[in-house]
């Protein structure tokens, strides 16, 4: 990205206008990146309120009722008015809570569940940062929001809260373990730790054929695969697992104190962690922003990427001295008229619609099954942890690694050697 | 370095964003106090007592899991990364580590430490102490 | 011109992170609740990731983040919230205390003066390498082979105290 914004910057902002294009590298960097982190905290907005009325629609269907309809065409306008609603209502603390802390643990919640967007990608260049310990970041800022659930447990002096609050907390360090492991065993396959790389190391065999997930890539990651979604949904406190907030014996578990926008901030982290889950899922195991037909969009070797065409469209007229050259922003802006742009274009919008449409089918099976399976009891839950999915998760990374090291091995060259 | 930049702009963006919409909450938002306005919700009974209980300590050990396992992650992690070039030797000293840790899950898993029960170490106190 | 900024920015990052620490180290030692104590504390190990980040060592700073953040302050709240039987009677009040706190601190602080006065400092240009997480693992299966093995029985060690410790108290 910051080649990119550098690019924008002193070929074809420079060439636009001239003190603009000399504005010093960091501020425009600066700049870039509010602009950039707008659409993401926008689109985590629009994950949480599209899957709240997705949740209940579905909920309605598998229930055989109709769910939220009225509000505008089949009721998609409810997330919106749900919004304002919570915008506009009181924000009550207990008159036994610890304000400050009371107040301060839903934030962050909030900020920690918008933490992994920045390693996360959409499409093949479409991130923020291409971190190059980007599995590894997206594991740690869940801690985040484990002491900010604590917080929230503690702070309101409400009994729910508390066991609630302790009970997510419990489940989400335990189960950090089992996915971070299983997620090592892509990084043992693909030796390296940025989702970038990972993901694309998936590509070929028509889009579909080397995810890791498949049993002929490695049979260790097929495992994984299942046993991270299996972790994710504890960590997310989805159902099976969804006993922090057991509404028939807890009311909401952490969240039941709070009201308004403190409580909003609570369901769009819970939304935007499933989608983090779902996504780095997705990354990792299936293929990511790898899809059928997305090959053929692939540009040729050789052809004019975006940056070579806008760097050609802005050469109309040299400034002279002037402060904003009009001919030089019209060339930028008829390079929206060619073939050659859209067709880049195209390739990475495809790979985020693949990306995105595989994990919102993750996210389908999520909720699918909070409406299918009945609750765990804690002990299950820890159980299913410690006996289950820890010894088979260290198994798969032992597996994977086994795996890289006997594919690069020659055992002919290994035994020649060993012979002098 | 570079990547690192994008980090704390972001940090700084995602902190405003709620901070905005609590400022819009504040201005929009009702404000009343009544007889139980404070109380905390208990289902409609009166509560008794505070809430600032006592905890079960198989809390305090699966944090304490937590804690270890995570650091063998971590230490895993930079292995992953290298696998490749490690080789078999590699490996073979991974698996000594690996092997070291699973012998302690194992042996606490004898243990009953892993029950998450009214009574853990059950297994324990039947078998070996019944006295105690 | 611009390196003036990159220069700018990384001191800006630094007060900004280091404002953060002193801030939330001080609340930890003088709040009057212990569960506001930990809570603060979260702020300065958070900050200390925030500097490994500036300097450059991702997997340094992901790994205070989750250790120290995810794994020994919740093993800290756990411990808090377990321990005492009323928590709002918890509070450190004894003024002995704070002497011999203080008194320890300082003796710290004026072993670290020391080093840092005495230490022989070398200028050198920071290197910002590429691959910090695969480095360090080839130095931990290589060089640090010994320390490495070393740790796993320390941790086996550890995971046995812990449930000893809980054991007891369960009887």
């Amino acid at each position: 990205m910051q080649e990119f914004v550098h690019f924008l910057q002193h070929d074809v902002l420079a060439r636009i206008s001239p003190p603009l294009g000399a504005l010093p590298d960091q501020i425009v960097l600066l700049g870039a990146i509010l602009v950039g982190a707008a659409p993401i905290v926008a689109f985590m907005a629009v994950i949480a309120m599209a899957w709240t009325y997705g949740e209940r629609r579905i909920a309605g269907f598998i229930q055989a009722r109709y769910g939220p309809n009225r509000v505008g065409p089949e009721g998609v306008l409810q997330p919106l008015a749900d919004g304002i609603k919570l915008l506009a209502k009181e924000d009550i603390a207990p008159a036994g809570a610890d304000r400050p802390l009371y107040e301060l643990a839903p934030l962050l919640v909030f900020v920690g569940a918008l933490l992994p967007f920045v390693a996360l990608p959409f499409s093949e260049k479409w991130v923020i940062s291409s971190m190059a310990a980007g599995v590894f970041y997206v594991l740690a800022f869940e801690a985040i929001e484990v002491i900010g659930i604590i917080m929230a447990g503690w702070a309101p002096n409400s009994k729910w809260s508390l066991y609630g609050g302790m009970r997510l907390a419990a489940q989400m360090v335990a189960y950090e373990i089992p996915m971070g492991l299983c997620l090592l065993t892509v990084v043992a396959l693909a030796g390296t730790l940025n989702l970038g790389q990972i993901c694309q190391m998936q590509g070929g065999a028509f889009g579909v054929g080397n995810w890791m997930v498949w049993p002929w890539v490695s049979p260790f990651a097929t495992l994984a695969f299942f046993m991270f979604f299996v972790g994710g949904l504890a960590a997310t406190k989805r159902a099976p697992f969804d006993l922090p907030e057991a509404e028939s014996e807890l009311v909401a578990g952490f969240h039941t104190e709070y009201s308004g926008i403190r409580f909003a901030f609570f369901f769009m982290a819970e939304y935007a962690a499933m989608y983090v889950v779902c996504a780095v899922a997705t990354v990792c195991f299936l293929g990511g922003w790898h899809g059928p037909f997305r090959e053929w969009l692939a540009p040729a070797a050789g052809a004019p990427t975006i940056s070579d065409l806008l760097g050609k469209a802005v050469q109309v007229k040299t400034a002279d001295g002037a402060w904003f050259v009009w001919a030089n922003l019209w060339g930028a802006l008829s390079v929206l008229g060619k073939w050659a742009f859209w067709k880049p274009m195209l390739y990475e919008l495809l790979g985020a619609f693949y990306l995105i449409a595989k994990s919102f089918f993750l996210l389908f099976v999520m909720v699918w099954m909070r409406w299918t399976l009945p609750r765990i009891r804690i002990d299950q839950v820890i159980y299913m942890c410690l006996k289950v999915l820890l010894p088979f998760s260290l198994l798969c990374v032992l597996g994977a690694a086994a795996q890289t090291v006997f594919t690069d091995w020659n055992l002919l060259h290994w035994l020649l050697s060993a012979g002098k | 370095m570079q990547t690192v930049w994008p980090l704390f702009v972001y940090l700084a963006a995602a902190a405003a964003v709620p901070a905005g919409m609590i400022m819009v909450s504040f201005v929009l938002g009702a404000r009343h106090s009544d007889r139980a306005t404070g109380e905390p919700y208990e289902s409609g009974i009166v509560s008794t007592g505070s809430a600032r209980l006592r905890f079960p300590i198989h809390f305090y050990l699966v944090a304490m899991f937590f804690v270890i396992f995570d650091l063998e992650a971590v230490f895993l992690f930079a292995w992953a990364v290298a696998v490749r070039e490690l080789g078999w030797a590699g490996f073979a000293e991974a698996l000594v580590f690996i092997g070291v840790l699973v012998a302690a899950l194992a042996y606490l898993w004898r243990l009953g430490a892993l029950d998450w029960g009214p009574k853990p170490f059950a297994r324990l106190s039947h078998s070996r102490h019944k006295d105690s | 011109m611009s390196d003036f900024f990159q220069h700018f920015g990384q001191t800006v990052a630094f007060i900004a992170i280091t404002a953060v620490v002193i801030g939330s180290a001080l609340a930890a030692t003088f709040a009057k609740s212990i569960v506001h104590a930990s809570f603060a504390l979260f702020f300065t190990l958070l900050g200390m990731a925030g500097y490994y980040f500036l300097l450059g060592a991702d997997f340094l700073g992901i790994t205070q983040v989750i250790i120290y953040v995810g794994g020994i302050l919740v093993l800290l709240l756990f411990g808090v919230l377990l321990t005492s039987r009323s928590l709002d009677q918890l509070q450190i009040r004894s003024r002995a205390s704070y002497i011999a706190a203080s008194a320890v601190g300082l003796a710290v602080l004026a072993m670290l003066w020391k080093a840092i006065i005495r230490g022989p400092w070398q200028h050198v240009t920071p290197v910002v390498p590429q691959q910090t997480t695969q480095s360090l693992g080839r130095l931990l299966l290589t060089d640090y082979l010994l320390a490495f093995e070393f740790s796993s029985v320390t941790l086996l060690a550890a995971l046995i105290g812990a449930a000893y410790i809980v054991r007891r108290r369960e009887k």
